[in-house]
């Protein structure tokens, strides 16, 4: 099971959150599970709680996953698929405060360093909080 | 920060380092900067003067906001067990334009 915590790219653009993982990926490594979902099914934009989900499913590490998004329904959908989860993994997976990219790439970075949930969050949020 | 260094009694190392990365500490090096800089449990500040100010080399936001330019000059501080360590994989580091990470790459 993975060790680090895990990074989930929720944005209404497919691109965007494709892009923002490619940063991630590129910047930060590999040893961080890593998903992304965007757009709604019929190729525009939009988010929808069941890719939400797999995602979740896909990056899921037992130290947490955070959650990064970009605006509106990424976030309410967020907290949506978090609901769905198995009850034992809700109190582990949080939605971040910052920017969708910046935050992705700081999150991992400090994820990749083996950090708890708690500290992989704060350095999400921490350019909107200074 | 200033008050949280410099605990007495606790081993220290500094170190120094020219930025020799063409573009200067941009995103790349300064996100592999931190992560080297994490792998020591000994407190780790840096600064662009030898009197600083300083800060959290473990916080990459932080980090990245120095904007520190090509040619520039690193300073390293290190508090904590690990701190000669620390203090000599830095300024290894950011020597050798980002190649030596310690990790043997």
């Amino acid at each position: 099971m993975a060790k680090n915590v895990g990074i989930v790219i929720v944005s209404h653009s497919p691109d965007v959150a494709k892009g923002a993982a490619d940063m991630v990926r590129q910047m930060v490594g590999t040893h961080v599970p890593l998903a992304w979902c965007g757009g709604n099914p019929a190729g525009g934009l939009g988010t929808s709680v069941e890719a939400v989900v797999k995602a979740l499913e896909l990056a899921w590490s037992d130290s947490g996953v955070v959650i990064m998004v970009d605006m509106g329904g990424a976030e309410t959908n967020s907290e949506m698929a978090i609901e769905m989860m198995p009850e034992k993994r809700r109190a582990r997976i949080v939605v971040c405060n910052g920017p969708i990219v910046e935050g992705a790439v700081m999150a991992a970075t400090e994820s990749s360093s083996g950090a708890t949930l708690e500290r992989v969050r704060r350095a999400a949020e921490e350019l909107y909080s200074r | 920060m200033t008050s949280e260094r410099m605990k007495a009694g606790l081993p220290r190392a500094r170190s120094r380092a020219v930025l020799t990365h063409a573009g200067g500490l941009h995103a790349r090096p300064a996100i592999k900067l931190t992560q080297v800089a994490k792998r020591f449990e000994c407190a780790v500040w840096i600064a662009l003067a030898e009197q600083g100010p300083w800060i959290d080399a473990k916080s990459i936001a932080r980090v990245m906001a120095t904007k520190t330019p090509y040619m520039a000059t690193l300073y390293f501080d290190a508090e904590g067990g690990d701190a000669a360590e620390a203090a000599s994989a830095l300024a290894r580091l950011v020597e050798s334009d980002f190649t030596d990470d310690g990790n043997g790459a």
